[in-house]
């Protein structure tokens, strides 16, 4: 039982070498969180729920990596099964760009969407670069993972984690879950799966994810942004407004010039509809 | 330029109201900077068409709140855009980083701008046109004026700004929107004003200045629209910004600066009868129309191209 107090950020490390793809998490999650979710659909493969959004804070990505040849051993990665989940960033794009300051960062460190103080105005929802956040049809505000808030509030850990079988969800202060994948990625090299790696345990993405990953692939395998890709909208304030300025300036000067020529030449060219 | 990033970002479902909103308040702001330009550097006889500046301003504006907020998903929140009423944080709610922040205290700022201006063009424009006033004569009337035409500028533009500031596609892969909207905004502004002004007998002394304007924003425009498409080259998002069907919008953006490429009011004859006056004004609502879409079909390109 992890002791949770506020103060020292708590998150998740979730170890995507040991997930089954059971989806205890989603249902746990709706179940506390009182999410009725979406209708299922039914593909190729294993994946009912499809993406996360405003009824899926959990969402289990079934990624079809089955080599051709039967032959090769698959080292976790035949199947690549991953609960996503709202990361949490230390630097979130869409704390950043919220212009009513429903999203807050909590006693716990975690990113909440105050409910009662969105309006519903999607900025957030064009900055998240994971496409975590979405509409909630009902409410009309915007929603995502609250790290169970109510329940760190109540010192219970949350809902997935609680649920995880195999404890690919691993819930605790940040700190410490960063040592245990550190640990748990050296124990994985040193059997030969060479390709484990941690994702956003450092600082390297958004100044470090609160809920972090190992991988058994390429980030982008799994839909998410690599440490070169993982930016920040603010990045095109400067240059946006510095391109309108610009602009501006040269939008001045053509009415300026329009002016003074007429004062050149007050007798002027014609203008439609008007009679000379 | 900003360095190409692979996107994973949701769409924020930004369509029609927006669209419109982007259009209004592109009109608008460009309005009010061209009714202030007149005023500065103006000299009397362009004071009818000023006025006429400051009447599209407020006109265009009208619609822009109510557009704005009957797209929020709780449109009697309108207000938390202003107002943290988070617990413990209460106050106002101001973000610089953040462009759609920023733009709601402007558009708060330009719109009793705008209000007040439109107020005192209709009084000035009942009384003695000699008679001093406050906000166009002096130093405090060249301050008002100066500041108002700032923030004309500014709710004209911003709207790009936002776009860009987010982590979408096409929007974040150009730092050029917000100049963009701009050059398109006051393409439209000049050729409505031009064509309001010709049309009417106290504002046609100001007509030669719109045409000459008139060329000049287009042309910026179009080399915006150069610089636009190089910047999304590196990022690979040519694609989907020109891809089918926005392709189309775009050509429907480019005819709508044919009017003002070609100078639609010199070609008109210098001594007209009638009838041919009568063309003549046919032929420019028809062209003013077509800039018009054309601003309108160049923010849907950039609105619906990146969703």
């Amino acid at each position: 039982m992890v002791e949770i107090t506020p103060g020292k950020a708590y998150g998740f490390f979730t170890d995507t070498s040991v997930c089954i793809g059971c989806k205890a998490c989603e249902v746990a999650c709706k179940a506390w969180n009182e999410l009725p979710g979406d209708e299922p659909s039914f593909g190729d493969g294993y994946d009912n729920t499809g993406q996360l959004d405003a009824q899926n804070w959990r969402h289990v990505q079934f990624i079809d990596n089955v080599p051709d040849a039967t032959s090769v051993a698959g080292q976790g990665k035949a199947w690549l099964m991953m609960s996503d989940v709202c990361k949490h960033c230390t630097h979130a794009s869409c704390l950043e760009v919220c212009p009513t300051g429903a999203i807050i960062r909590t006693e716990f460190d975690s990113v909440f969407i105050q409910p009662d103080v969105c309006n519903g105005c999607r900025d957030c929802i064009a900055a998240c670069p994971y496409g975590v956040i979405e509409m909630n049809a009902e409410t009309k505000v915007a929603q995502k993972c609250t790290l169970c808030y109510d329940r760190l509030q109540g010192g219970l850990e949350p809902a997935c984690a609680k649920a995880c079988p195999t404890q690919s969800i691993q819930f605790g202060p940040v700190i410490e879950l960063r040592e245990r994948a550190q640990q748990r990625v050296d124990v994985l090299h040193a059997q030969g799966v060479t390709e484990a790696r941690l994702y956003g345990a450092d600082d390297d993405v958004y100044g470090g994810l609160n809920a972090f990953f190992l991988l058994m692939d390429e980030p982008e395998k799994y839909n998410l942004p690599s440490a070169k890709d993982a930016v920040l909208p603010s990045r095109n304030n400067a240059g946006g407004y510095l391109a309108t300025l610009f602009t501006a300036a040269l939008g001045v000067i053509g009415g300026l010039i329009a002016l003074r020529r007429r004062r050149e030449r007050p007798a002027d060219e014609p203008v439609a509809g008007v009679e000379e | 330029m900003p360095e190409p990033v692979e996107h994973f970002a949701r769409d924020p479902e930004w369509t029609w109201y927006i669209l419109f909103y982007f259009f209004f308040a592109g009109l608008s702001g460009g309005s009010y900077f061209l009714a202030s330009l007149l005023r500065i550097n103006g000299n009397r006889l362009d004071e009818p068409a000023a006025r006429l500046g400051y009447y599209v301003a407020f006109l265009a504006l009208l619609p822009c709140p109510v557009l704005l907020t009957l797209d929020l998903g709780q449109p009697l929140r309108f207000w938390h855009m202003l107002v943290n009423t988070t617990p413990g944080h209460e106050g106002l709610a101001f973000k610089y980083w953040s462009p759609m922040s920023v733009g709601a205290w402007a558009l708060v700022v330009f719109g009793a701008i705008a209000t007040v201006s439109v107020i005192e063009a209709w009084l000035s424009g009942r009384r003695d046109p000699d008679r001093a006033s406050l906000l166009r004569d002096g130093v405090p009337g060249k301050v008002w004026t100066v500041v108002g035409g700032l923030f004309g500028l500014f709710v004209a533009s911003y709207t790009g700004v936002l776009l860009a500031v987010s982590n979408q596609p096409v929007w974040s892969d150009t730092w050029l929107l917000g100049g963009l909207f701009l050059a398109s905004a006051l393409s439209g502004s000049v050729a409505l004003l031009g064509w309001l002004a010709s049309s009417r007998r106290d504002a046609r002394a100001s007509a030669p200045v719109f045409v000459r304007a008139e060329r000049f924003y287009p042309a910026l425009e179009v080399a915006l629209l150069v610089v636009f498409v190089v910047t999304l080259i590196p990022a690979g998002a040519l694609g989907q910004a020109f891809g089918f069907p926005w392709i189309l919008l775009w050509l429907v953006a480019l005819v709508g600066l044919v009017p003002g490429l070609t100078g639609r009011f010199a070609a008109q004859p210098a001594v007209a009868g009638r009838g041919e006056v009568a063309v003549g004004s046919a032929v420019a609502t028809v062209a003013t129309l077509v800039v018009l879409l054309g601003v309108l079909a160049l923010r849907a390109a950039v609105i619906f191209s990146a969703q």
